[in-house]
């Protein structure tokens, strides 16, 4: 892929998937103890090590396990590109929210210490085979994912962002939903970043939505399905009401692979499902048919010609 | 007991006032039967009902608040269309698959305004009920809205949005037709109608369900309705692991009239008779009308541009967070640094 040769995505005609290909190194993998992982899906112990290089698929069964931000921006931008935006953006408890057991913002502090993140999101700019973008990655490990007022405002900075320098937006997403912790505010974040890729649209410029395991709720009703493109990963959750919610109210037995990104490529909501080592170079590749018209039509493989203005 | 065939259904924190109720009745006709003069008797029972009305429904709670909007007497959208409305005729269809009808619209006018309305609307009685499905839109429902409201951006008809929703439908074909998504297109596409709009919630302002015909340049609420993330017994569910929390999850939510306004997150209350619109549904659709005339008027002298703008720069300013200080640059975050978070 350093040549810039797109590899065809999954469900293209012209090309088979491949798995277990290497595609970017993530440099710093935190090792909790314990030197090796059992797949949940197909049993097999991995070696951790192998499994990060080879991006979190299990090499047996392409099993995908889940990646944090920091990993997953590894894996998709340009070594030494990577600028982030609006680190020290921390949530407050605007509701005065509480359990029992715990103040919310007590909470939080709890997931940050986990995590060593200030919030669910990490948003910044970097370079994708050589074109810049403006990324926003979205980590499950933290409160689940969901959307607050930070995630909310880096996301909408992020795309204001990418309006503002004429780029393209990526928002990988994993969450559960809205936070409920910050009650209504949470989902106004859904009209916030609508709104942000509103004018991003207007302006002409690309929006690709990935949606990860799992994507439900309000980051689904909101910028997770409003991408020019929405990719999937295989066999990610990714829906809006949870599958008890609608089995209790409808009765109903729910078909077989309900809510997943086949099921969902199947019945029309999704472009493509990319299984994670050919994510960035599918990624790239549509960005170039979008970012670059029909004008530029050389080959991409060869570098030194330039395009047509 | 007859004199109570045409009453409300009571709600339960309405008890003590019905019990006086009945003691009232039962004092009258005592008095009549019996031809006694139990006036006294009867005047000081009345200032007791009278107090503890007041007592009651000036400290709502916010669950009974909740209570008050799913009676089945509140007066649903078409309710009060009936009465703001000198004419409304009904569009129906997304064009795509089918007619949703929890969520309906169409021409309307108002003190001679020509708007376009887009509505949720529950049932009343059970069959009523199933066939408008409590309320819950199917993504149907919200392409419909989307292709009414586009219409009227078109034809310079402002957006009149009536919201009272549990929630966007939670079904196997919902999902299957990408609920979802129908929502997010609303919200997006709502941000570049060159019209006003304006959004009232009258009963239920149920989450994503809500939000897919709310993004207005005006926020109205009715005083007893509720917007919310997410419903009462769902949030109880998740954090107190019991349906039954759900009062308590409605007080931490802040999804009543009184918190949004001082939240900033809805621009002006409706007031609602004592106890709530179903008593007396024809103040209510006064203090509605005469709120959305009033807002479509104000609306009415701005440019599309002006409107849009005013639109983003609102739901823009949504959200309370802290930007922390004195932190490097990029890639610093190794250790977390919220030791002190206040509320902004
Ligand atoms: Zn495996």
């Amino acid at each position: 892929m350093a040549d810039g040769t797109p590899v065809d995505p999954v469900n293209s005609v012209f090309g088979k998937p491949t798995y277990g290909q290497n595609v970017g190194q993530p440099k710093k993998v935190e090792m909790p103890k314990g030197l090796w992982v059992k797949c949940p899906s197909c049993g097999e112990m991995l070696y951790k090590q192998e499994l990060s290089a080879n991006l979190m698929v299990c090499r047996k069964c392409t099993h995908h396990f889940p990646m944090t931000a920091r990993e997953r921006i590894a894996s998709l931008v340009d070594d030494g590109t990577f600028e982030e935006f609006d680190p020290a953006l921390v949530p407050v408890n605007a509701l005065g929210f509480k359990t029992s057991s715990k103040d919310y913002v007590d909470y939080v502090k709890s997931q940050q210490e986990k995590t060593g993140m200030n919030e669910g999101v990490i948003a910044g700019t970097g370079t994708m085979d050589g074109a810049p973008l403006s990324l926003a990655v979205m980590d499950f490990s933290f409160i689940g994912g969901s959307m607050g007022s930070v995630v909310g405002e880096k996301i909408t900075r992020a795309i204001e962002r990418a309006t503002a320098r004429k780029l393209p937006v990526v928002v990988v997403c994993a969450s559960g939903g809205a936070r409920m912790q910050e009650g209504l505010f949470s989902l106004m974040q859904m009209a916030k970043t609508s709104a942000a890729l509103h004018r991003h649209g207007q302006a002409r410029l690309p929006f690709i939505s990935v949606l990860t395991h799992p994507t439900m709720a309000g980051v689904m009703a909101s910028f997770a399905t409003l991408g020019d493109l929405i990719i999937a990963e295989p066999k990610a959750l990714i829906g809006f009401a949870g599958a008890r919610v609608i089995k209790e109210t409808t009765q109903q037995d729910l078909p077989k692979g309900f809510q997943t990104s086949e099921f969902l490529l199947d019945r029309g909501l999704i472009d493509i499902v990319a299984p994670r080592p050919i994510l960035k170079a599918t990624l790239a590749n549509a960005l170039r048919y979008m970012t670059a018209g029909g004008t530029a039509a050389t080959k991409t493989s060869s570098p030194t010609e330039t395009p047509a203005s | 007991m007859s004199a109570q065939k045409n009453r409300l259904l009571p709600l339960e924190f309405e008890k003590p006032i019905v019990e006086l109720e009945n003691m009232l009745t039962d004092l009258h006709k005592r008095a009549s039967d019996n031809d006694i003069d139990l006036s006294a008797d009867i005047s000081s029972l009345q200032g007791r009902i009278a107090e503890e009305r007041s007592r009651i429904y000036s400290s709502l709670t916010p669950w009974q608040r909740v209570q008050i909007v799913r009676h089945t007497n509140r007066p649903f959208s078409l309710d009060f269309l009936k009465l703001i409305a000198s004419d409304y005729t009904e569009l129906s269809g997304d064009r795509l698959h089918a007619n949703d009808k929890a969520l309906i619209g169409g021409f309307a006018t108002i003190d001679g305004r020509r708007v376009m309305v887009v509505a949720h609307q529950k049932g009343r009685d059970t069959k009523e009920k199933l066939m408008r499905n409590f309320g819950c839109p199917n993504p149907e429902g919200y392409r419909k809205a989307l292709r009414l409201m586009r219409l009227a951006s078109k034809f310079n008809l402002p957006v009149v949005a009536l919201i009272d929703t549990p929630g966007a439908f939670p079904g196997v074909a919902s999902e299957e037709r990408h609920v979802a998504e129908a929502i997010a297109v609303n919200i997006r596409e709502m941000f570049g109608l060159e019209v006003p709009v304006i959004a009232a919630i009258l009963g239920e302002g149920g989450s994503g369900g809500a939000l897919g015909i709310g993004v207005a340049d005006r926020v109205l609420i009715m005083e007893n309705a509720y917007y919310s993330v997410i419903s009462p017994e769902g949030c109880a569910a998740i954090l107190w692991k019991d349906r039954a929390h759900a009062p308590r999850a409605a007080e931490a939510l802040k999804m009543t009239s009184p918190d949004l306004i001082k939240l900033g997150l809805v621009d002006e209350v409706i007031p609602e008779p004592a106890g709530g619109a179903h008593h007396d549904w024809v103040t209510s659709a006064e203090a509605l009308k005469a709120a959305l005339i009033r807002n479509l008027d104000e609306l009415g002298a701005l440019s599309p541009d002006a409107l849009m703008d005013g639109r983003y720069a609102k739901f823009r300013a949504y959200g309370r967070f802290q930007e922390l200080t004195g932190q490097g640059g990029a890639e610093t975050l190794d250790v977390p640094v919220a030791t002190e978070v206040a509320v902004v």
